[in-house]
Parts: C-alpha cells; sequence; structure tokens
C-alpha cells in the first residue's frame, strides 16, 4: 500500500498548492521480481534508469496518457532479497513508481511489480516532521488553553514549502502593487537565486520572507542583475491578502471639464 | 534544469540593492497570528484510506474551509489490492 508524507495547505495557503506539485519527490520502493536475476544485473539496470526516462503514464491515471519526460535524480540504498528489491528513489514530480518499477522489469527481461511504496520526501517536507492522523486528533480534542500551543507546534507556515523554489525578494514600497496583480518590475527587486531562467515559476518574498505571490520569471538572473528596469516577473496567483503592506503609488487623477 | 535533486543543491541569492524593511509593516511568517488560515501541515498519510479522504478527515477535524493536499498518494485499485492474485486481473 501506498504511504508516507503527504503536505496538507490550510484555508488560505491552499492556493499555494500549485506550486508544491511541482516539487520533486523522494520513495522507498518495494519491487517484486517475476523471474530469477543476478544481483549485479538488477543494480546495473536500476543505474541506468537515473537521469531522463520516458515514460507513459499508466492505464489508470489521472492524467493524459502521452509519453513525457521525467528525470530521476537517485536510485540509491539497494537492497536485494532473491526475488525481492528495495531502494530509494528521487524523481521529478509527476512521475509513476508504479511504471518505472514495470519497465525495470521489462529491461531485465522477467518482469516485476510495484509491492509497496512510502513517499519519505516531498519538496521540503520529510518523513521525519510528519504527523500521523493520531497526532492531528490530539489538535482537535485539546482544550482551547492548550490547543493554540500544540497548533502552533504542528502546523508550519506556507512558506516552508519553498525552500527550494527559486524566489525574488522584493521592496516594500512594491508589495502592495503585486498584491493587486501587477507585473514585478526591476527597481522592485532586491536580492533573487541564481539560476532563474524565463519562464520559470519562482515565488516573491518580502524582506520578512513573506510569501507574497506565485510568479513567472520574464528575465534571467543575470538580466536582473544588470538591467535598470523592465519587468522581471509576471504575477500568477497572489497569495498575501492586498491589505497587509500600503498602497504607496500615486493615481492619476483625471480633472473632468466642467459642462457648459 | 539540473542532475541533482532540488534538496541536494545549493542555491546561493544574488543581492542587487541593499533594503530594509519596516518593521510596522506585515509580520515574519513564524510570528503570524494567524497560523492556521496561512498553514502547512505534513501528514504522515496512512495505508487504506486516499488522499482525498485525508484531506477531508483533516478538514472536519481542524474545522476549515479550505484544505488541499500536494501530491496525490495513489491507493491500490481493488484488483491490485490482493498481491499476488491480483496480477492476473490488474492492467499492467
Amino acid at each position: 500500500m501506498v504511504t508516507g508524507v503527504l503536505p496538507l495547505a490550510l484555508e488560505d495557503a491552499t492556493k499555494t498548492i500549485q506550486a508544491f506539485l511541482l516539487t520533486g519527490k523522494e520513495y522507498v520502493c518495494l519491487m517484486a521480481l517475476h523471474g530469477d536475476v543476478e544481483e549485479k544485473k538488477v543494480r546495473e539496470v536500476l543505474d541506468e534508469f537515473v537521469g531522463d526516462i520516458l515514460q507513459r503514464p499508466p492505464v489508470r491515471a489521472a492524467v493524459r496518457r502521452d509519453v513525457r519526460k521525467r528525470r530521476i535524480y537517485y536510485i540509491r540504498d539497494v537492497e536485494i532479497d532473491a526475488r525481492e528489491v528495495l531502494f530509494r528513489v528521487g524523481c521529478q514530480a509527476g512521475t509513476y513508481i508504479r511504471k518505472l518499477v514495470y519497465d525495470v522489469g521489462e529491461v531485465l527481461g522477467v518482469g516485476a511489480h510495484m509491492r509497496e511504496l512510502r513517499r519519505t520526501r516531498a519538496g521540503s517536507f520529510t518523513e521525519e516532521g510528519s504527523l500521523t492522523l493520531y497526532d492531528l486528533m490530539q489538535l482537535s480534542e485539546a482544550g482551547s488553553d492548550q490547543k493554540e500551543a500544540i497548533a502552533r507546534r504542528m502546523v508550519k507556515p506556507m512558506e516552508a514549502a519553498f525552500e527550494y523554489v527559486p524566489r525574488i525578494y522584493i521592496r516594500d514600497s512594491a508589495v502592495s502593487s503585486i498584491c493587486h496583480g501587477a507585473e514585478l518590475a526591476v527597481p522592485g527587486v532586491v536580492r533573487f537565486s541564481e539560476g532563474i531562467v524565463p519562464k520559470m515559476s519562482i515565488a516573491l518574498f518580502t524582506l520578512k520572507d513573506e510569501l507574497v505571490a506565485l510568479s513567472k520569471a520574464l528575465m534571467s538572473s543575470e538580466q536582473m542583475l544588470k538591467e535598470d528596469h523592465g519587468i522581471a516577473a509576471k504575477t500568477v496567483r497572489v497569495i498575501m491578502p492586498v491589505e497587509t503592506y500600503p498602497r504607496l503609488w500615486k493615481t492619476k487623477t483625471v480633472t473632468v471639464p466642467a459642462q457648459s | 534544469m539540473s542532475q541533482r535533486a532540488p534538496w541536494e543543491e545549493q542555491r546561493k541569492l544574488l543581492v542587487k540593492l541593499e533594503e530594509e524593511t519596516d518593521p510596522a509593516l506585515g509580520c515574519p511568517p513564524t510570528k503570524r497570528p494567524q497560523h492556521l488560515r496561512f498553514g502547512l501541515i505534513n501528514v504522515d498519510k496512512p495505508s487504506g484510506p486516499s488522499s482525498h479522504e485525508v484531506v477531508a478527515w483533516v478538514k472536519r477535524m481542524l474545522r476549515l474551509k479550505h484544505a488541499g493536499h500536494g501530491g496525490t498518494l495513489e491507493t491500490f485499485t481493488r484488483s491490485e489490492q490482493s498481491d499476488g492474485h491480483g496480477r492476473a486481473s490488474s492492467s499492467p
């Protein structure tokens, strides 16, 4: 059965979900081979699957069944006991491990299926920090005096999900206009991750580390460093409530000529 | 995109300008008064319920209006459930 790390977003943080659907995942997988294969051969074939692979989603899938490219970052901690193979795999979002196992079985020539799977990481969320449903029951049953303290310990700020998402820190004076849906212009940029390229999904943060919005980069990190003006990123999803930072830009006052 | 997993990569920050933030505005995430409203929970999903069912339970337990999960962890479909016998009836 499939168990493990499942990050949940609450209330207004639900808007950030599209960002952490895209983060990489790590699983521990138990593969059952359908025939006897030399240990060395199994390890070799698993190694071949590291890097870019082509994968067609399984028949029962939530997405269109077109062949797509997915990256396997690593396969490690391989343990083999006769026809049972246990391994840890780090992969890009949207990789089907059940399919990976099936394909490994095909290459080995004996066939294989996935017996058990456990997700050990989703982006910055790992097994170590995860809570069972019993832990959460404790929270829901706590008296109002302790509830706050327990909730503080169990609930992480939504920013925690963005540890590995490329980002731009913006000036206080730019926050309100972003919250109103404006694009981010270069003068509002303070610091940013290296390696940003146009079209990349990024996140905008205040200098207090508050998440403002999810954006799409229009400039590379190098361009942002060099340019004095222009649009650095396009706002895709505003997360911060509009009233959090004051509105500092001026509006043009239109004077309507008096009718005679 | 690089060959390495995002969590095994160091991304440096480049500085465009030195700028201070006004402490009177906003609030650092860890001090935020509405921690549920902008919060996340890292749940260890048990085998059995689907990811969606887990969301529904947590929503009810914490009396939330909205909640969502990041990435479905599939539950086995019926034909795959009985390990060993199931293979004959399940699709590849």
